[in-house]
Order: structure tokens, then C-alpha cells, then sequence
């Protein structure tokens, strides 16, 4: 009992200090994390099976970390190092992308294709923010794409407040669509077993359908902001080349192909067997091997902080798990819904949506792993419609705020930082509709296929 | 080439303290900023002013960082006016800034001379009511509110506090002696202070 409401504790500490930033969130999560472990698992517990069973570090050794022949899973349970290595390889290879020019060249020469009209690239450069996402994070698709957005607005006359807020929500889209595309759907289909085919049969549908009616709803949205500007005559020698964009030609090839590589073993991994964290670290490799003179410099640019704010997440998680929290939580969500799979769907959707909206949807996530497990077993019900419905409550839930994912914070700050800031009156006016629009998809599309 | 001359002048809502700055400005001949730093800034960045003027000296609202980035549209609003009065110090430009945490944002700056202005309430009070004609008990509710506004403002960007004497070369009470006089004793001061050089 002590032991429980210590990780409950400790676990509601730790999402009040992410929340306030009064310290840096994988300071944080470390220290909650070493807490669980010390005081929650080693003092109270004396358990020292727990210690090593939340850590897993023995999973890294193990075959099928690697490479599986058959459908299995990371246990939920502790640590996620197959999440971990395939976010810290995702970094090195974007960065590898990033450092050649490839992500601003491929902004400008769609740009260039549409012949720098307005509409065109807004309708085109949402659809490329959803598809970027689907398999790069969506933090990066967005960095480059609200860049672009700004200095094409310069050029253009354009305001690129609206254009960005859509780029932003189409990047979250689009995360929602794949195993790989944002870092919920990376937890649960590594700790769950599922694969990138899994995702876009089930979520990739979800999405595709939500991501035409979001084009024509912000299209409607926006479209008196954008067709004021798309009259005007720019003289034609200050559109910029994406030419200029490419800062090296070699770098930027080898890029791309890693890029494809990426891609197809993604797509493929169900069939190759090769896991996720073996297919991150053979492409973060490619690109170390392939940039041997930038290793110094891709290696500074990957974000141990998050890596860090990840395994201290997991081990407080894993405190929850292994006090069984988590399977209370479980049979209170079974009680309120009365045992009715459907009215279940519906809470864990809505209520991941609600809660991601205002707090990271990452730990969210990882705590509702193990919940949405023990409702299977409990319910006998399928556990991938739960998977499914989490996946698209947490992905588009954030999407509603202007705090609610990472690619809102990063997008909107970019627009600030050009001059163009944004509140959170104008921000949830026009993304809060297209959020609950596209939950309320999900939610039929769920119901429609699965029940 | 004229000695380089910024004033920072810190204020309390209501104390005169802008009146102050525009009189200090206007005798030593130098640039005024005080709101319209950021039509310079909209300008040079060829956007509209009014979006950032809705943020300008504002206490952050809830927001998130993510990797360095800050969406709050208050601190990024700030951090550009930060940014443009180092610029503008470094090249050399003589001015009058009021507010915009400029004292902490400049202090490296040896040319500059940090002021911070307050007042009586009773002062303060009187000033606003017949400025805004409001009744004394609206003047007062308004002078806490943007107190509070910009004493959060101030102390989210600087380590040293709002309107605290440690923070600032000279500290006055503008209801003692009144605008003109508390200029005047003001304008004395930094003439001695430009005839000597202080390093910092």
C-alpha cells in the first residue's frame, strides 16, 4: 500500500514539474525515475526483481530485440530501449538530412512546382507536412516547413500565421498515421507488437480520410487570409531557388537514399523481421559512416535530453506498473464504462484527447500502455482497436493547444520568432474544430470497422 | 564622434515615470523608445505591429518549451526587443528606453545609466483618476493590475527584482518633487555621470 502511493506520488510530482518547467523535464523524470527506484522498488518493495525487470537492460542482449521472426512485443513494462535507440537513430539520420539542405529544398522546389502560388502551397504544403511526419519527426518536418512557410511569405506577401497552423496540425496528422510518425505511436507499437503495416491499415486509414477533410476544412478556414494575398505581382527574380538550398550536392544524395532506405525497411519490417531498433540503428549508422568529417557534429545535434527524459519516464511508469496502479486504474475504467467495449473506446479516446491537449502526450502514453493491456485481458476484447483508439486520441488530442505536441510549440515559436506571434485565442479558434473534427472520425471510423 | 548615452528608465504605473523618460529624451537630445521599439521592429521585419503590440510587457501566459523553442508569444515578443536594443547599443546608438527589462538587458554596457521611477500611491492615484478620468478606487484597482503586470514581466527575465534599488544606478520618488523637478535632478545626475567613466 505505501509502496503505491508513493509511485502515485511520485508520479503526480513528476507530471506537475513537466508541466511547470520550473526545471527541465528529463531532470526531472530522472530523479522521479531514480526515486521509484530506490525508494518505491528498494525500500519499500525490496524488490530487487523489479529493479531489473523496469530497467530491462537484458532485453538489449536478447535476439529479438533485433530481429524476430514471429509477431512479439516489447514488454510494456519499464524502459523502452527499442523506442529509445530508434528515436536517438531518427535524430542522427534527420540531422544528416537537415545538415545537406534536403528538407528546405524539398519546401522550395514544391513551392516552385505549384509556381509560388499561394493556395497551391498552402493545400500542397499540407499534405507534405502529413506525409514528412508519417515518417520523420514531426519537430523536424516542422522547423523547416514553418521556416519556409515565413520566408515565403516575405516573398509573397503573405500572412503565414494561418498556413503554419495548418501545417502544424497536418504534421500531428500525419504522426497519428504510422508506427514511426510520432513518439505515442513509436511506445505502443514497440511495447505492443505492432507493426508499421499494423498502423497504416488501422490509424494510416483514420488519417488519410481525416486528412482530406482537413484540407478542405482549413481551406474554408483560411481561404479569405490567402486569396487577399494571391493577386498580387511579385516580380519573378525574388522567389527563392531550391537550388540554393542544397549546401552539399554529395551529402544530399547519400541523404535521400539513407531516407528511402529508412522508408522501406519501415515499411517492409513486418515481413524482414528486422525490429525497429535494429532498422534505426543500421540507418543512423549509414548516415555516421556516409558523413565520417559531420560525425562530431550530428552526434552534438541529437537531443540526449529527450533520450534521457524518456528512460526516467518509463522507470516512474514501470513504478505504476509493478505497484499495480495501473490495473486499478484499469478496473476503474471498466467500472465506469459498465463493461461496454464501445462506451471504453469512446473514454479512451476522448479522455487521451482531452488530457494531451493540455499535458505531453508522451508520458500519457506510456501510462496508458499497460491500462489499455489489462482492459484487454479483463474485457476479452481486441487490444489493438484500444491501441488504435489511444493512438489517435493522443496524436490528435495535442493538436487542439497550442502546448498540446511538440510540433505546435516548435511551429508557433518559429512564427514568434519572425515576428508573427500567436496566442492561444487565435491558435485554438481555428485548430480546436479541425481536432474535434478529426476525433470525431476516428471515433466512427472505430466504431464503423471494429464493432 | 559624441559619447554614447543610454537612459533605461524603470517605472511604477502612474508615477510619471514616462513623462520623465520623453522629457529626459527630449533634453538630451536622444531617440525615445518606449511602445514604438516595436513599430521599428515590425517595420525592419516587414510585419504587422499590431499582432505584437497584443504581447508587448506582458507575464508569460501558459506555454511550453520544446528543444530551446518557447511558444509563448509574450517571451518571444520580448526576447525580439531584447535583442533590438542590444543591437542598437552595439552599433553605437545614444537612447532613452522606458521598461523592457532594459537596465538587465543593457547592464554590460558601461554608456548606460539605469533609472527606476516610483511614487506615492496617494500620487499615483491622483494622476491616473484625473488622466483616465476614472473614479480613485478604479485608478487604484488599475495601477496594482499593471504593477503586478509588470512586475511579473520584469522578474521572469531578470534575476534582480522589479523596482528593487540594487537593480538600478539611481532610484526616485517622482511624488516628492514632481515631473519637471524629478527631471530636472535626473538630468543633473547623468551629466555628471557622462563626465566621468564607469567601468562595469
Amino acid at each position: 500500500m505505501v509502496s503505491q502511493i508513493l509511485a502515485v506520488v511520485i508520479f503526480v510530482v513528476m507530471f506537475f514539474l513537466i508541466i511547470t518547467e520550473k526545471f527541465e523535464r528529463h531532470i526531472v523524470t530522472l530523479s522521479c525515475g531514480l526515486l521509484t527506484l530506490t525508494v518505491v522498488f528498494g525500500a519499500c518493495m525490496q524488490s530487487m526483481t523489479a529493479v531489473t525487470k523496469t530497467l530491462a537492460l537484458h532485453r538489449i542482449f536478447a535476439l529479438d530485440f533485433w530481429y524476430h521472426a514471429g509477431e512479439t512485443a516489447e514488454s510494456s513494462s519499464g524502459i523502452n530501449w527499442a523506442t529509445i535507440i530508434f528515436i536517438a537513430s531518427m535524430m542522427i539520420m534527420v540531422e544528416g538530412m537537415a545538415r545537406a539542405g534536403f528538407f528546405r529544398w524539398l519546401c522550395i522546389q514544391i513551392a516552385n512546382l505549384v509556381h509560388y502560388k499561394t493556395i497551391p502551397i498552402f493545400i500542397t504544403f499540407m499534405v507534405m507536412s502529413a506525409i514528412l511526419a508519417m515518417f520523420i519527426d514531426s519537430i523536424t518536418v516542422i522547423l523547416f516547413l514553418a521556416a519556409v512557410t515565413v520566408e515565403l511569405a516575405q516573398v509573397l506577401k503573405f500572412d503565414p500565421v494561418p498556413m503554419i497552423l495548418a501545417e502544424i496540425f497536418c504534421a500531428n496528422l500525419g504522426g497519428s498515421a504510422t508506427m514511426c510518425g510520432d513518439p505515442p505511436n513509436i511506445i505502443i507499437g514497440t511495447a505492443l507488437g505492432y507493426s508499421f503495416g499494423d498502423f497504416i491499415t488501422n490509424t494510416g486509414l483514420i488519417a488519410g480520410i481525416s486528412l482530406v477533410v482537413t484540407v478542405i476544412y482549413f481551406y474554408f478556414c483560411f481561404r479569405k487570409e490567402l486569396l487577399d494575398s494571391s493577386g498580387k505581382s511579385i516580380p519573378v527574380t525574388n522567389y527563392p531557388d531550391p537550388k540554393e538550398a542544397v549546401t552539399d550536392k554529395k551529402g544530399f544524395i547519400i541523404s535521400c537514399i539513407i531516407f528511402l532506405c529508412a522508408v522501406f525497411l519501415l515499411i517492409t519490417h513486418a515481413q524482414t523481421g528486422l525490429t525497429v531498433a535494429f532498422i534505426g540503428l543500421v540507418i543512423a549508422l549509414a548516415t555516421l559512416l556516409t558523413s565520417a568529417k559531420y560525425i562530431p557534429d550530428l552526434m552534438k545535434k541529437v537531443d540526449y535530453k529527450t533520450l534521457l527524459f524518456f528512460i526516467g519516464l518509463f522507470i516512474v511508469v514501470g513504478g505504476l506498473e509493478e505497484t499495480g496502479i495501473l490495473t486499478a486504474t484499469a478496473s476503474f475504467i471498466e467500472n465506469i464504462s459498465g463493461g461496454n467495449v464501445k462506451l471504453m473506446t469512446a473514454i479512451i479516446i476522448w479522455v487521451s484527447a482531452i488530457a494531451s491537449a493540455f499535458v505531453d502526450n508522451i508520458p500519457f502514453a506510456a501510462t496508458m500502455i499497460p491500462i489499455i493491456k489489462s482492459l484487454s485481458v479483463s474485457q476479452n476484447t481486441s487490444l489493438s482497436v484500444l491501441a488504435w483508439a489511444l493512438s489517435m486520441g493522443t496524436d490528435i488530442g495535442g493538436s487542439a493547444t497550442p502546448i498540446g505536441a511538440s510540433a505546435n510549440v516548435v511551429g508557433t515559436s518559429v512564427a514568434a520568432k519572425h515576428g508573427h506571434p500567436i496566442g492561444w485565442g487565435e491558435y485554438c479558434w481555428k485548430t480546436a474544430p479541425a481536432a474535434l473534427l478529426v476525433l470525431l472520425i476516428s471515433t466512427i471510423c472505430i466504431f464503423i470497422r471494429y464493432f | 564622434m559624441p559619447q554614447q548615452l543610454i537612459i533605461s528608465i524603470g517605472r511604477e504605473y502612474g508615477s510619471g515615470g514616462h513623462e520623465i523618460a520623453e522629457e529626459l529624451a527630449e533634453r538630451f537630445g536622444l531617440h525615445f523608445y518606449d511602445k514604438n521599439l516595436l513599430k521599428e521592429i515590425a517595420t525592419e521585419k516587414n510585419v504587422d505591429v499590431n499582432r505584437l503590440e497584443k504581447y508587448d510587457e506582458l507575464p508569460r501566459s501558459v506555454s511550453r518549451k520544446v528543444r530551446g523553442f518557447s511558444n509563448s508569444p509574450e517571451e518571444n515578443t520580448a526576447n525580439m526587443q531584447f535583442e533590438y536594443l542590444r543591437k542598437m547599443a552595439e552599433n553605437g546608438k545614444s537612447f532613452v528606453i522606458v521598461g523592457r527589462c532594459s537596465e538587465t538587458v543593457l547592464r554590460d554596457y558601461s554608456c548606460m545609466i539605469s533609472i527606476f521611477i516610483l511614487a506615492d500611491l496617494s500620487y499615483k492615484i491622483d494622476r491616473i483618476s484625473s488622466q483616465q478620468g476614472i473614479s480613485r478606487e478604479k485608478a487604484e484597482i488599475l495601477i496594482n493590475r499593471q504593477n503586478k503586470k509588470r512586475k511579473d514581466y520584469h522578474n521572469y527575465y531578470c534575476l534582480k527584482k522589479w523596482g528593487h534599488s540594487q537593480n538600478y544606478d539611481i532610484s526616485i520618488n517622482s511624488s516628492r518633487l514632481g515631473i519637471e523637478r524629478t527631471a530636472n535632478i535626473l538630468a543633473g545626475y547623468i551629466q555628471e555621470r557622462m563626465s566621468i567613466s564607469i567601468p562595469r
